[in-house]
């Protein structure tokens, strides 16, 4: 393998990882309030508001019903708007984001729902707000599923980021694609999966390691 | 002091409406513990969390010191449940703080500054004894240590109350123990009025005041613990007392049918109960010595404590002539004792012992 194309996996490398972790922090910003929302707000829960609890489920349903590579495409003006162009890594991070939100919504969701409904009851006797059990028992108790789940998360971008190829997005993925597969490169091919399971392994490990020490059960 | 009005309580249900409390009124005093036993599904639970009001009655008053919880907004029921604590059968620690950031935990939701959060959380950790285990999280401490987590939790907003919701049901009789006496002592001590909810009557005859009695909603029986124990009015009060009161009797009269009547060769038998002093006296050396023609003989007996009261039972067989057993039995009555007739029966010497 050249050394311009070692650089070229280098550089893809950069821009999956870039993809991927603003795309990442961003969704999990609106994605972890997302979550906690979708379940204090249901029946019988510290925000009780059904009808809203209702509206969100429905968008959350709705973005993650829409496969990946359509939504890319479907949303190429509003990427223009939040960004200024439609294509390139950048462009790229506008679907990552979107399409991560509602799975981090519904992942966190699944994470706060495991926590015992007896620890809300007990800070609510101690005279804790809403937000205080939010901040002071929901998250604290959930965070090492959150982590587990967000780790989860993280895999399944960087497999999406696999796509941003078809909007110029750059990346390992799209390398893979354009040298691995049509111009047939079995040796480039060969490096990106290697590089794909060696990054996708790292992040399961550090994630598993991060939620093991936050598990205090 | 805690007084529940004309308590009612309805959930909605899938399968319609559930009523859980019908017209419940309880009056608690200052400094009591007072017991609340019902079986599964009474309505304990629900009744104990009016109190706090994390159930909201469907009607009626919850009044603590004469303010009306039922009429107060979120906010202020937030100030008040402050000075009510509360522990649970799961105890509801929080998985991921140690035992001192549990015990911290209320005072770090009023805001208070972690010096203070220090000065109160030690002497917390002393009164329950886990001055040891503060850096510890739940998962490595026994179901009595998370118990007394719970309780120093619950004690430090400086609560007047403390409502304990099977707070030892999930515990050995051995810890059960410990953490009643640690709750009879923050009652003395800090002159905590503690309610009690439980399905056993042992806790209520070690350590409570007064007792109400819950069946499906509804207050069936309530009074000083030593008055229920001795005249229980209700079936269902009964049950929980015989639970703890094995009377078992010799098997030649044991599975033998009682008759209201005298039967020839037959022994009446009678059911005696002292309390206090009258425990320590020789009343049968006595009946012996008044009604010197009869057979007296003991074939239960059992002595124990409600509240430092001593409190003997008895069951006793008369036999002789029906008229001397009369006097023996009137002679008794007049004693300071309870007696109660069983009934005549005839001993069986064929049964297997
Ligand atoms: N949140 C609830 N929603 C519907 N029914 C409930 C709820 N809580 C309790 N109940 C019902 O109310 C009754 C009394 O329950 P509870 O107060 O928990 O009894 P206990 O504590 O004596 O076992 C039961 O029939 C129970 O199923
Ligand atoms: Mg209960």
């Amino acid at each position: 393998m050249s050394e311009e194309m070692i650089l070229r996996l280098f550089e893809a490398l950069g821009q999956t990882i870039y993809m991927v972790s603003v795309s990442m922090v961003i969704a999990a910003l609106i994605g972890i309030p997302l979550g906690v929302l979708l379940v204090t707000t249901a029946k019988g829960q510290i925000l009780e508001c059904v009808a809203f609890n209702r509206v969100l489920a429905g968008i959350v349903n709705a973005v993650r019903s829409v496969p990946f590579i359509i939504l890319l495409v479907a949303i190429i003006p509003f990427t223009r708007i939040i960004v200024g162009t439609s294509i390139g890594t950048t462009a790229a991070m506008v679907p990552l984001t979107l399409a991560a939100i509602p799975f981090i919504g519904r992942q966190v969701e699944n994470s706060i729902k495991e926590v015992p409904y007896g620890l809300i009851e007990a800070a609510q006797s101690l005279g804790a707000t809403p937000l205080q059990i939010i901040r002071h028992v929901l998250l604290p108790e959930a965070l090492s599923s959150i982590v587990s789940q967000l780790t989860t998360v993280i895999i399944g971008l960087i497999g999406a980021s696999a796509m941003a190829g078809t909007i110029g997005g750059g990346g390992i993925g799209d390398l893979a694609i354009r040298y691995g597969y049509q111009r047939f490169r079995p040796d480039i091919m060969l490096a990106t999966v290697v590089i794909l399971i060696v990054v996708v392994q790292l992040v399961q490990f550090i994630g598993n390691r991060i939620a093991m020490r936050l598990n205090k059960k | 002091m805690i007084k529940l009005s004309h308590i009612k309580k309805i959930y909605e249900t899938s399968s319609g409406p559930l009523q859980a409390l019908k017209d419940v009124s309880l009056t608690i005093d200052r400094g009591e513990i007072y017991g609340i036993i019902g079986l599964s599904g009474a309505g304990k639970s629900t009744l104990v969390r009016c109190i706090n009001m994390l159930e909201r009655p469907t009607e009626g008053t919850v009044e603590i010191d004469g303010q009306d919880l039922t009429k107060m907004n979120e906010k202020q029921l937030r100030a008040v449940r402050k000075k009510i604590g509360m522990i649970f059968q799961q105890f509801n620690l929080l998985s991921s703080s140690t035992v001192y950031e549990n015990v911290a935990f209320p005072l770090k939701l009023a805001g208070t500054d972690k010096k203070t959060i220090r000065e109160k959380v030690m002497p917390l950790l002393k009164l329950v004894g886990l001055e040891q285990k503060a850096q510890q999280y739940p998962a490595q401490l026994s179901g009595g240590q998370k118990q007394r987590v719970g309780i120093a939790r619950a004690l430090a907003s400086g609560p007047s109350i403390l409502l304990c919701d099977e707070a030892t049901s999930a515990l050995d009789p051995q810890t059960t123990q410990a953490i009643l006496n640690l709750i009879k002592k923050i009652n003395r001590e800090l002159q905590i009025t503690v309610v009690i909810i439980t399905h056993e009557m042992k806790v209520i005859k070690d350590i409570c005041t007064k007792v109400a009695v819950i069946d499906h909603g509804v207050i069936a029986e309530k009074g000083p613990v030593i008055d229920v124990f001795i005249n229980p009015q209700q079936a269902i009060t009964r049950e929980f007392i015989s639970v703890l009161l094995s009377d078992e009797l010799p098997s030649a009269f044991r599975q033998q049918p009682v008759s209201k009547e005298p039967i020839e060769g037959g022994h009446l038998l009678l059911r005696l109960t002292f309390i206090g002093e009258s425990a320590d006296e020789p009343v049968i050396m006595q009946l012996i010595k008044n009604a010197p023609d009869i057979d007296a003989s003991i074939l239960f007996g059992d002595l124990d404590q409600i509240q430092a009261i001593p409190y003997g039972r008895m069951i006793i067989g008369l036999k002789g002539s029906a008229e001397k057993v009369e006097m023996a039995r009137k002679w008794l009555e007049k004693q300071e004792l309870k007696v109660e007739v069983i009934g005549y029966v005839r001993r069986n010497d064929t049964a297997l012992v």
